[in-house]
C-alpha cells in the first residue's frame, strides 16, 4: 500500500474472463457500477486528487474519497469515507483495485486499508459486501447480466454496534494525530 | 490468536443441484479445476482422490456429505513432498440458495501453524472457483491461460516453501 499509516485488512482476489481496460471501465463508470454495486453510481475525476464519489440509486451521497492513484488500467487506489449517520464519524480507509493480466483472463485484487486498528466486527461488512459486489461485476463482464440482488443485505448488526461503540471510544485519535 | 484458515465467499447464478453436481462430479471439476478430476463414492469416510492427466495430485476421505448444504472432505497434498510431509487439512463447502443464486463459503482450515499449504491454497482457490463460476455461468471455464496460470502458482509455492524450509 503506497499510502503510509494503511494496512491491509481485507484482501479479496477474483479472476474473470476479460481485459483490463474492461475491467478497468467497470470499475469506474457508472454505467457499469450501478449493475453490480448494489445500485451505486461512480462519480470519479480522472486524476490523483480527483474526487471519487458513489452514489446511492436514490442520488444521496453514500461514499465520498479521493482518488490517490490513478494508473489505468493497472491500478487504483482512493480514500474512501462513508457518509451515512454514524459512519460518517470512522477515519476514512484506502481501497485499492489491482488488475493483472493474465493470458486471457485478468486478475482482480480488491485491498482495503486503514490506519487503526479496526476491530472485526466493523470489518465484517466489507468483507460481507465485496465478495457480492466483485463477484456481480465477474458476472456483468462475462454474461452482461449481474447477481440478481434477491435477499437483503444490510450492514451486519454487530457492524453498527461495534461502531457505535467505536464512535464513542474513537481508538484512533492517538495514530491519526501522530501521522498529521 | 485466530486459528490459520482460508475463507472464500461466491456468487454464482444458479441452483444449489447443479452447484453440487460440479463440486462431487470428476467430468465437471475436470473441466473447471484445470484439468483435476474428483473421484469419490461420497458414503462417509470414503475416500476422496483427486488426479491430474491421471496422477495422483492430492487425497482425503469425506466428513460430510449433506446433498445441495455441505460437502466436506479432509485434504492432504500428494504432488510434493514438501506439502506431503504435512498433516492432512479440511476442506468445507458450504451451499445456501439466495433466490436465483447461490452463496458458496470455501472454508480450507484445521492446519498447524505455518502451514505451506495454507500459503498456496489461499493462491489456488480463488482462481479454481472464478473458473468454476464461469464454467456454470457461461459455459466456459477460465481459459488455458487459467490452466498455466495455476502450474506456475503451484510451481511457485513449491519453490517459496523450499525457500523458507532451507
Amino acid at each position: 500500500m503506497s499510502e503510509p499509516g494503511f494496512v491491509p485488512k481485507t484482501v479479496y482476489v477474483i479472476y474473470i474472463a476479460s481485459t483490463p481496460e474492461k475491467v478497468w471501465e467497470a470499475l469506474t463508470s457508472a454505467e457499469f457500477t450501478r449493475q453490480y454495486f448494489f445500485g451505486r453510481t461512480a462519480e470519479i475525476e480522472p486524476k490523483v486528487g480527483g474526487n471519487f464519489i458513489l452514489r446511492m440509486p436514490d442520488g444521496r451521497l453514500d461514499i465520498k474519497g479521493r482518488v490517490v492513484e490513478w494508473d489505468p488500467p493497472r491500478r487504483l487506489s482512493a480514500t474512501w469515507a462513508v457518509d451515512f449517520e454514524q459512519f460518517r464519524e470512522l477515519p476514512e480507509s484506502l481501497v485499492a483495485y489491482d488488475i493483472e493480466p493474465m493470458g486471457e483472463s485478468v486478475k482482480l485484487t480488491m485491498t482495503e486499508a486503514f490506519q487503526w486498528d479496526v476491530p472485526d466486527a466493523i470489518l465484517a461488512g466489507g468483507r460481507q459486501g465485496w465478495p457480492f459486489i466483485l463477484s456481480s461485476l465477474k458476472s456483468v463482464l462475462e454474461t452482461g447480466k449481474p447477481i440478481a440482488i434477491s435477499v437483503k443485505m444490510g450492514p451486519p448488526k454487530e457492524m453498527l454496534e461495534a461502531i457505535k461503540e467505536a464512535v464513542a471510544k474513537k481508538p484512533w485519535r492517538a495514530v491519526l494525530s501522530s501521522n498529521r | 490468536m485466530s486459528e490459520p484458515k482460508f475463507v472464500y465467499v461466491t456468487y454464482i447464478a444458479t441452483t444449489p443441484e447443479r452447484l453440487w453436481q460440479a463440486l462431487t462430479d470428476g467430468a465437471f471439476t475436470e473441466r473447471y479445476w484445470f484439468g483435476t478430476r474428483v473421484e469419490s463414492d461420497w458414503t462417509p469416510g470414503a475416500p476422496v482422490s483427486f488426479r491430474r492427466n491421471g496422477a495422483l495430485s492430492d487425497s482425503g476421505h469425506v466428513l460430510k456429505y449433506e446433498p445441495f448444504r455441505v460437502l466436506s472432505y479432509t485434504f492432504h497434498v500428494e504432488f510434493h513432498e514438501v506439502f506431503r510431509r504435512e498433516r492432512p487439512s479440511r476442506v468445507t463447502f458450504e451451499l445456501e440458495p439466495m433466490g436465483n443464486e447461490v452463496k458458496l463459503t470455501v472454508t480450507h482450515d484445521d492446519f498447524d501453524p505455518g502451514s505451506k499449504v495454507l500459503e498456496a491454497v489461499g493462491n489456488g482457490w480463488p482462481l479454481v472457483l472464478a473458473s468454476l463460476k464461469s464454467l456454470i455461468e457461461t459455459g466456459s471455464p477460465l481459459a488455458a491461460a487459467g490452466a498455466q496460470a495455476a502450474e506456475r502458482a503451484k510451481e511457485k509455492a513449491v519453490a517459496q516453501a523450499r525457500g523458507d524450509a532451507a
